[in-house]
């Protein structure tokens, strides 16, 4: 059954001109290239949370350099001062430019809210702040996010990332359930 | 021997450099995947498009296939690339919270940045949460910080876990994302009903 009758098409829909996805096995063939060219030019997988925590201490820092450094926390990305020089968060900047210049080329950029058929947007931006905050506190406590853990951790077999992968998606099934007519 | 970063000292700016050229690969990857897009995310999780578990896993087995060959050929030493310790509780119980945000959130934190590239305010909200998340988490609970150096096993692969070599694990993934292939295409079928009329394709 379809869910349109429900409620208000969808307020994020595809413009008529856009183009369609690549097939998703190709991607991931292309994604394994770039993460390995990761791998064998830095000797490191990808990242992304790093950078998040980077923006952190920078901010930290803004109102007491002393108290940056001294954090335990903070100061794993306080990097003596220079918190924004780092690694991950210009691999997230690039990121953006070839997220952008993919979706130009696809015609798929717009300002919009993505949502499924039966929320409205004031909660799915509610919602999307709460789960920014939540999956922020669970990449910092598991030392790593879906770049980080799942995809460079699980291409070197890392135990503690597999680990990660499946608690990763045993709570997002499970919780799918409740949160449902956020999405479909 | 590769990483190259072992033979060569990189100067601050040639590094950054570096990240803003692999980052434009992982962007454009993630966008061209439908990944700037919180439906196509979440759909993995009702089961009507398996995307997220296709692109992943065949990026995971790629990766994997190229670290096996060439370290195999001698050129790239596994020893010297960066390995996460392990902790069980840490990872397991990150996992869990992490999935919820995700779910809850409808990005990752490295698609977040996909979605705000093409437009899309929820991501970055859910951007401005991390933030808020990160920053709760230095603040408020930096003890969390010690508790997980105190679980941790150091470096703890399933090659040294089980005395069998990458090389078989690697076949075993290959062997395993074609069976999930199959798998997937299933899943698709048996739960288009879920689909929205509008899922981005």
């Amino acid at each position: 059954m379809s869910h349109t009758l429900a409620g208000s098409a969808p307020h994020s829909r595809r413009r008529a001109d856009s183009l369609p996805f690549w097939n998703p096995y190709a991607v991931g063939f292309l994604l394994g290239l770039v993460l390995l060219a990761t791998f064998v030019i830095t000797g490191r997988g990808l990242g992304a949370t790093g950078a998040f925590s980077s923006v952190a201490a920078w901010v930290a820092g803004l109102f007491s350099p002393e108290h940056a450094a001294a954090n335990p926390v903070h100061s794993r990305y306080w990097n003596e001062g220079a918190p924004l020089q780092s690694w991950t968060l210009f691999l997230l900047i690039g990121a953006f430019i070839g997220a952008l210049v993919s979706g130009l080329l696809g015609g798929r950029v717009g300002l919009t809210i993505e949502r499924g058929p039966r929320v409205s947007d004031r909660t799915r931006l509610i919602l999307a702040f709460s789960g920014g905050f939540i999956a922020a506190y669970g990449a910092k406590i598991a030392k790593g996010c879906t770049s980080g853990q799942a995809l460079s951790g699980g291409s070197m077999l890392n135990a503690g990332s597999l680990v990660f992968m499946g608690s990763v998606f045993l709570a997002a099934y499970v919780l799918a359930y409740f949160v449902r007519k956020e999405w479909i | 021997m590769l990483p190259l970063a072992n033979n060569f000292e990189f100067s601050a700016v040639t590094n950054l450099a570096i990240a803003v050229l692999l980052g434009f690969g992982f962007g454009f990857c993630l966008e061209r995947a439908g990944f700037g897009s919180a439906r196509k995310l979440t759909a993995v999780f009702y089961l009507h498009d398996k995307s997220v578990v296709k692109v992943m896993f065949t990026a995971i087995v790629t990766t994997m296939v190229g670290l096996f060959l060439l370290s195999s050929a001698g050129v790239l030493s596994l020893s010297d690339l960066y390995i996460e310790p392990t902790s069980y509780p840490a990872q397991m119980l990150g996992g869990l919270v992490f999935g919820a945000g995700f779910v809850i959130g409808g990005y990752c934190p490295g698609t977040s940045v996909a979605g705000i590239a093409t437009g899309k305010k929820d991501a970055m909200l859910f951007a401005l949460g991390m933030l808020a998340g990160v920053m709760a988490y230095a603040e408020l609970t930096p003890g969390i910080e010690d508790w997980i150096a105190a679980s941790s096993r150091g470096e703890l692969t399933l090659p040294d876990l089980t005395g069998i070599g990458m090389g078989w694990w690697t076949l075993a993934f290959v062997a395993f994302l074609f069976a999930a292939a199959h798998g997937m295409q299933w899943l698709e079928r048996r739960f288009a009903h879920l689909r929205p009329l509008h899922h981005p394709r």
